[in-house]
Parts: structure tokens; sequence; C-alpha cells
């Protein structure tokens, strides 16, 4: 758990960070959204003291982390950011094991652990341990970055903006494989980002920010439908905010009985995109597939109910 | 290949038109077959005689020089393929040295200790046509460094064999070198030790400061705009300017005398040769520590290292190429310019350069200038290939 309490960062006068306080669960993702200049970049290099603040207190599992030392600390946090930070002066495989390195971790277990995470980044260790960072694609570049992070089993992560410089199909991938390793190793996941559509996407609770103040810390569903300021609103986009609220839920909460032709939709896919199909196709209803057989339908009438602002 | 190239069809091959340097280097080497091939001198110090290319050897060599010239000019001038301009750009300096050798064979009397005879103008211009077309078909080419470096280890190689060989034997600057080859390895010796020595004197305080200037923002301009103001003293000034304080600490502080410090020599040449290495080492540390990738320095930080495993880990590596390429600069020209520490007395191949300048005896003054020049090339070289050979990959991300 990390908890924020009161904090204030001033630089020369200037407020960047007013007074914010915000706990974050354990095991839960928290990303913290604004535009540019807002202070959550700053907010959250404040939590690995990157950034000291000017007044108030972070804990960390109750711990004022006031009182550790910041090269300490920092080796118990991961860190991904933008433009992913790799050293290009040194392999795959010596840039995911730097932490561990650091905390002086024998050869035998930090290699294995090297393997582990390429692998689980779907990184071939045999192939990539050796190659130095320019010889590897964006996508991939991003992915050892993370591995990086993840390299000494931190409880927490922390991600600046980490996939501002990847294209839309392959930030998607990459937002997925966070999803899965978040839930595999119960990670707790701070992420900093200016897309709400990422926010919506991956946060179990969403920070918004500007100018320095924490507007609305809430869940998704809970910023879409009652935004705390006009500004909130006008970051979800008010066009967008019966698809942002479908794209929250999956087509497997909401199968109704029944029977329909046609191309059937996965049971895994989102309201958002059973809903475009819906639209797409013409259709009042599509089949819904689980494992390769058809389990009931979802209906467009249902869907548009689910659009509407919460009550 | 633009247009209007593809537009019209020609059927000349491609190597039948002009290079455009090669035109130059072709009249260079004109020029060079026209003017005096060697000079012959009664003794060292009277005015010479010309000898042309044709009444410096043997018809036979003089001959078989012409169709190598003839062959190096075509090679020149036409687009021949680049390692065909190489390949014969090296045999023609090759016939030129080895020729040049016999020449002062031939040109020399029999039993004659006194006669002197040394290169002409028209050998000078030739050697440098057809060096201009050898570096400019290595520039092309770009070989791997490995592969530059051991070009410049048989060239090397090659030189040494002339010399060991003898062929060389009469040539006026290999008789100076006769009457004093223990002084000229020993002014050899204090020439390497001025110039490498200043340079890692050099190395071992100036990135050190540079590091500081780099952490601490507000010493570097006065760092570097102090350093500036160094490297804009002349450098005799500068040798003169230090004989006073340190005769002064010699006379005075207990022991410097003893560890050879004195108001001339070597110490003071020592002294300013660093002098003058010290700007480029700082201000290329600085650059290159400025240089590293914010998000890698960023990312060492938010990762746990202490400031030192990060200057050591990531930003001193990273920097390392710029660093180098400082290097380089300082110990080319530490090379050359040690030779003026022989005006205080500081040794070295300006020993002979001086004297000969005394004595108007130039096979005296090439005798201390061509080490010198060889060196200094030489050095280049090898630091242009480390500094490739370190910056590979490395700053591309």
């Amino acid at each position: 758990m990390i908890e924020i309490d009161d904090i204030t960062k001033a630089y020369e006068g200037t407020v960047v960070v007013d007074h914010v306080s915000l706990t974050i669960e354990p095991r839960s993702i928290c990303v913290i959204v604004g535009t540019s200049g807002s202070g959550k970049t700053t907010l959250m290099r404040m939590i690995n003291k990157l950034v000291e603040p000017t007044s108030g207190h972070i804990r960390i599992d109750g711990q004022d982390i006031a009182e550790i030392p910041a090269y300490e600390l920092r080796r118990r946090i991961g860190y991904a950011i933008q433009g992913h930070g790799l050293f290009p002066h040194r392999t795959v495989g010596q840039n995911v094991a730097t932490v561990p390195k650091l905390l002086g971790w024998d050869k035998k277990k930090t290699a294995d652990r090297v393997d582990e995470l390429l692998s689980l980044f779907q990184l071939d260790p045999a192939e990539f341990r050796n190659r130095l960072p320019h010889e590897l694609s964006g996508g991939q570049q991003q992915r050892v970055g993370v591995a990086r992070a993840l390299a000494a089993g931190p409880n927490i992560l922390l991600m600046d903006e980490p996939y501002g410089a990847l294209d839309p199909v392959i930030r998607a991938k990459a937002q997925e494989d966070l999803l899965s390793i978040q839930r595999k190793f119960g990670t707790t996941v701070v992420l900093v980002t200016h897309d709400m559509e990422e926010a919506i996407h991956l946060g179990d609770k969403i920070a918004v920010m500007d100018k320095g103040k924490l507007l609305q810390f809430a869940k998704p569903e809970e910023i879409i439908a009652h935004p705390a300021t006009p500004f909130v609103a006008e970051l979800i986009g008010t066009s967008e905010r019966p698809f942002r609220l479908l794209s929250l839920a999956k087509v497997a909460d909401h199968i109704e009985a029944g029977e329909v032709g046609g191309e059937p939709i996965e049971a895994s896919a989102s309201l958002r995109d059973a809903y475009a199909e819906l639209l797409w196709s013409g259709r009042p209803a599509l089949p819904v597939r689980r494992d390769g057989s058809i389990v009931g339908q979802v209906t467009l009438a249902r869907l548009s109910q689910l659009a509407a602002r919460p009550q | 290949m633009s247009i209007a190239d593809t537009a019209v069809p020609t059927h000349r091959p491609r190597w039948l038109a002009l290079d455009k340097l090669g035109v130059m280097i072709a009249l260079i080497a004109i020029a060079g077959a026209a003017l005096p091939f060697a000079l012959f001198r009664a003794n060292r110090i009277v005015p010479g005689e010309t000898r042309s290319l044709l009444d410096a050897l043997p018809t036979f060599q003089s001959t078989l020089l012409i169709i190598f010239l003839l062959v190096g000019f075509v090679a020149a001038l036409l687009r021949v393929p680049v390692r065909a301009k190489l390949a014969v750009g090296f045999v023609v300096l090759a016939a030129l040295f080895i020729l040049v050798g016999q020449s002062a064979t031939y040109l020399t009397p029999p039993d004659n200790t006194f006669a002197r005879v040394s290169p002409g103008a028209g050998f000078w211009l030739l050697v440098f046509a057809f060096a201009l077309l050898v570096t400019d078909a290595l520039t092309r080419l770009r070989f791997a460094p490995l592969v530059r470096i051991g070009i410049l280890i048989v060239v090397a190689a090659a030189f040494a064999l002339l010399l060991w060989s003898g062929s060389w034997n009469d040539l006026s600057m290999l008789k100076e070198y006769a009457t004093r080859a223990p002084a000229f390895w020993a002014e050899a010796r204090t020439h390497l030790a001025l110039a490498f020595g200043s340079v890692a004197i050099a190395v071992v305080i100036g990135v050190p400061i540079g590091v500081l200037c780099y952490k601490v923002r507000p010493l570097r301009a006065a760092v570097l705009n102090t350093l500036n103001i160094v490297q804009t003293i002349p450098s005799i000034a500068l040798f003169g300017l230090l004989i006073a304080p340190l005769a002064w600490v010699a006379a005075n502080v207990p022991g410097a005398s003893a560890i050879g410090i004195s108001g001339i020599g070597a110490a003071p040449a020592l002294v300013a040769l660093f002098a003058y290495s010290l700007l480029p080492v700082v201000s290329n540390t600085v650059v290159g520590l400025q240089s590293v990738s914010p998000a890698a320095v960023d990312a060492a930080k938010g990762m746990g290292m202490t400031g030192w495993q990060r200057l050591a880990g990531v930003e001193l590596p990273l920097a390392f190429p710029v660093i180098l390429t400082g290097i380089r600069i300082v110990l080319v020209q530490n090379i050359g310019l040690a030779t003026i520490a022989a005006l205080i007395g500081g040794g070295g191949f300006g020993v002979f350069v001086f004297q000969g300048i005394g004595q108007t005896a130039m096979d005296l003054v090439l005798l201390g200038a061509v080490p010198t020049v060889a060196l200094a090339f030489a050095a280049a070289v090898v630091l242009d290939a480390l500094v490739e050979m370190t910056s590979r990959g490395g700053r591309r991300v």
C-alpha cells in the first residue's frame, strides 16, 4: 500500500504538486492522468525519491520513505520510463540484470532470473540475451525496459508514459502484457499517462490531475459517469463517454439466452467491440462463443441500456 | 544518378570518365615529373644542382619509373575501381621510395663522403600526388578500423625494411643519421616521453576536472574559459614563461630539483605541453558526459545506482568515445608541439630541426621533421580507429 499524505512540491515558488493525498491499494493499478505540466510525473517521481517533496509524507506499507536511503528504496521499486532508458552499451541481458547486480545476487540466480523475464516478455533468451538495445525494435526495447524494472521482483512498479513512443498496435499488445503480468505477480503499479483511453483501459483507479491539484481519484466507471469537474469531463470527451463505459466490461458478463445466426463474437471481447460489430454488421444480436462453442447472445438493446449514464 | 544521366543513353564504359580529384592528382603528378627528381651537392651546406628524372637514375630504372608513373597517372585520371586506384597508388609510392634510394647511390661519386644527394621538389610532389590518391581511395573504401591499423602496420614494416636493407644509406638524410645515430634514438625517446607523458598527465588530471565541471554546473564556464586562455598563449611564449617560476620552484622547494624540475629542460616543456592538452581533454569530457542519453541516466538513478555507480557504469562508458576523440586531438598536437621543447633544452626531435636551421642543413631539419610527422600520422590513424571501435552501436540509441 502506498499512502500519499498531503504532499506538496514547489520549485522556487511555483507549486507543481499541490497538497495531494491519495492511497493506492496493494496489487492494484493506479493510473495518474493529466495534461503536460499537471504535476503527474512529479507526483510519481516522489514515490521513489527522484524528487524530494517540499512538504508532506509518503508511506509504503506503513513506513515513511523519508527514513529509507534513496538508492535502497529505488532498488525495491521497479522503474520504467518513456523511451525505455536502456543502457545502450550493455547487452539486453546485462540491462535486465542491473538491479539484481546492485543487490548482489549471485551469477546463477541472476542469469536464471534474466532468462525467466525475457521468456515472460516473449523474447527468446538465447536469441536476445547478448544483443545490444539498438539491434531491437521499439516494441522489443520497451519490453526489455519493463523486464528490467521487474528484475528483482519489486512489489511496486512505477511507469512514466511507458507506451508513449509505440505505435497503436504494439501499444495495445504491451498493455495486455502489462495486465497479465500484473495479475501474475500481484504488483502494485503506478502508471503516468496523458491518454485517458489508456487510463480507463488499464486503471483499477484513476487519479486525474490538473495544475498540480488532484481533481478526482476514483474507479473508471465513476470517473466516466460522474466527472468531478468540467475539466475531467473534457478529458474523457463527452462524445466518447458511452463507448468508454462499454469498454470497461466484457461480453462474458452480459450474455443472454437465445440463439442467433451469423459470425460469433468471443466472450472475452469488450462490450465496446461487440457494440461496434453490431452496428457495423447491422444485426440486432450476435452469437457469443466461448472456448469454440456458442454459449448465448449479446443484444444491441441490452448494450444500449448499458451505455447509458449510470444513475 | 540523376535523370539527366539516364536520359541520354551512352555506350561509353563507366571507367572511361574523368575522376574529379584524379584530374588534380594528375596535374600535380605532371608537375612533379617535370621538376627535378633529385638534388646533388658537393657537400652538405653548399647550394645544390638539380637532376631531372631522366638524369637521376640509370636508363633502365628511369624508364621503369616513367612506366609506373604513366600507369598511376591513368589510374588517377579515370574512374577505374577504387581498389585498383589504391593498389596502383601503393605500387607507385613503393617504386618512388625504392628508386629515390637507388638514385642517391647512382649520383654519389664513388668514395666521396662529402657529396650529398637528397630528394628534389619533383620527388616530393610525386609522393604527395600519389599519397593523395591512396588516402582518397582509403577514405572511399571505408575499411573497418582493424583493417586500417593493419594497413598502417604493413606500411610501417615496409619502411622499416627499406631502412634496414640499406638501400637508402646514400640519401643525405640517412647520412646525417649515420653520424648521430645514438643522439637520434636518445632524442626519439625524449620526444615520445614528452608527447605521451604530457598527454597521460593531462588525462589523469583532465578527466576528473571534466567530471567535476559536469556535476557542478557553475564551475563549468570558469574552468573552460581559463583553459581557453591558456590555449591562446603562443607556444614559444608559454615555454619561455615557465622558465622563471620553475627555476624558482627548483631553487626553493626541497627535493624539487632532485626529481628533475628546473627552469630549462624537460620539466617546463612537459608542463607547457600538459597545459595545452588540458582544454581538449576537459572540454571533451564535459561534452561527452552531456551527450549521454538523459533517459539512461534517469533510469540508472531510478533503479538505485549510487552517484559513483552511475558515473563508472553508465556515464563514463557512454562518454568514452568523445573523451578518446579529445585524447586523439592532444596526442597528435603534442607530438608536433614537442619539437619546440628543444628551444628550452627539453630535447626531442626538435633538436635536429633547430640545429639544421642553424647550420642551414636542410637534411638535418628533415631528420627531425620526418619522424615527427610519421609519428603524428600513425597516432592519428590508430586513435581514429579506436574511437570508431568504441563508439560502435553504443551511441546510436
